[in-house]
């Protein structure tokens, strides 16, 4: 399991306005690109190589699947976990449902942890 | 020295300038009153005609990441850019450019070193919301020079409470011993209860009610033994999954020192307490 390798999947997504088009529109292949050229470099650093990490086959179906419950529940950042979603869903969610209505299904499905201590974030 | 003139410490709603700035008919019902606070609240700073800001913040993985997690850093350069494109994207705040002040900078850094404080640096910092929510509130004109000052507040291992409070304390030493005439506002903002990707997030209230008005009685009385004796990151925690944002509270309370604030408002909003202080130094107060 490597919970830093799946934040840095989110976090470098989500900054990129390019990487998260692609994710939200093909998600299995921004994946597999990410894991094949993007994750194994040293972050800010374009020539260096980092062979430290790897995705777990749950890890990576819940980054393919958009799974941020099962990503919670891995103890991916909650920040990230939730911003990343934003970006893709919002609009969408919005002009749907109205204003929040992303973030409250997101909530919602995440309520069998309510009362209970969340998985940590810690890394 | 330099004259410490205000220290203001508040919620940062990322959302407040486009709720206060969207067409009327579709800005939400509370955004009149939000606006009014705010303005307020602006006051007590624009009174004291500061020269320089000490803005205290947390960078929200923007610029800082996992891969080099500092508890503390200070930026050191003469501006600094801001906000990043998923904060424009996520609630429309523009781009801004802040004058630094290098030589307040080093200063700083120095005297926070000499008191203990293992500080990292950054010569260039590109600074986020937790610093220009606070901006847009109390000094829209980005007009002044700041010194930025994060801490680590969602990344576990965090520092404690007392440290928190205690960094406060070394940050107003170092103002008041900084050999200068200006004027220094120091400027801080965190969270009271707040629950972001997770069950509790985006409620009718924040996750807390209880907290947020225990935690604003604490800090309008200046109740840092209170603070110590009860917040604990388990209790944090439990009052929603991001509510260490509180720490900062703390830090701006170890600024002011254990004194009644002289400036308090709050807004209960649709899922979150904003809250709003202002401390004067006791010999000047306003």
């Amino acid at each position: 399991m490597s919970k830093y390798y799946v934040n840095k999947f989110l976090y470098t997504v989500d900054r990129d306005p390019e990487l998260l088009k692609r994710y939200a529109d093909d998600p299995r292949n921004l994946v597999a690109t990410w894991e094949q050229s993007m994750g194994p470099k040293l972050l800010n650093n374009e020539v260096e190589a980092s062979s430290v990490h790897a995705f777990t086959p749950a890890e990576r179906e819940a980054l393919i699947n958009h799974d941020y419950v099962a990503l919670f529940e891995m103890g991916a950042h909650f920040f990230l976990n939730l911003t990343i979603f934003i970006g893709i869903y919002d609009e969408p969610y919005m002009e749907k449902s109205g204003p929040l209505s992303f973030q409250r299904e997101m909530a919602a499905r995440l309520q069998h942890w309510r009362g209970k201590d969340y998985p940590t974030v810690e890394t | 020295m330099a004259q410490l003139v205000a220290t203001l410490a508040s919620t940062h709603h990322p959302f407040y300038l486009k709720a206060t700035t969207m067409p009327p008919e579709q800005q939400m019902p509370e955004a009149p009153l939000w606006k009014s606070k705010v303005e307020a609240y602006r006051e007590t700073l624009e009174r004291t005609k500061p020269d320089i800001l000490v803005m205290v913040g947390s960078d929200h993985f923007h610029q800082i990441f996992l891969d080099n997690c500092p508890q503390f850093l200070i930026g050191k350069a003469e501006r600094y850019d801001a906000t990043f494109y998923n904060e424009e994207r996520e609630f429309g705040i523009p781009k801004y450019v802040l004058e630094g002040d290098e030589d307040m900078s080093r200063f700083m850094h120095q005297s926070l070193m000499d008191q203990n404080f293992d500080f990292a640096f950054s010569n260039e910092l590109k600074i986020d919301h937790s610093i220009i929510c606070p901006i847009i509130t109390v000094r829209p004109d980005a007009d002044l020079p700041v010194v930025p000052i994060y801490t680590n507040i969602f990344a576990p291992p965090l520092h404690s409470p007392r440290r928190f409070y205690d960094l406060g304390r070394a940050i107003r030493k170092a103002i008041d011993d900084y050999p200068s005439d200006k004027r220094i506002a120091a400027i801080g903002t965190g969270h009271l209860s707040l629950e972001l990707g997770g069950p509790r997030q985006f409620m009718e209230t924040g996750p807390d009610p209880v907290f947020d008005r225990q935690a604003i009685e604490w800090l309008t009385n200046g109740d840092i033994e209170a603070i110590l004796e009860h917040v604990t990151h388990e209790s944090m925690v439990r009052s929603g999954n991001a509510t260490q944002g509180f720490l900062n509270f703390i830090l701006m309370l170890g600024v002011a020192g254990p004194e009644n604030a002289d400036y308090v408002d709050n807004l209960d909003l649709f899922h979150t307490m904003e809250a709003y202080f202002t401390w004067y130094p006791k010999e000047q107060a306003a």
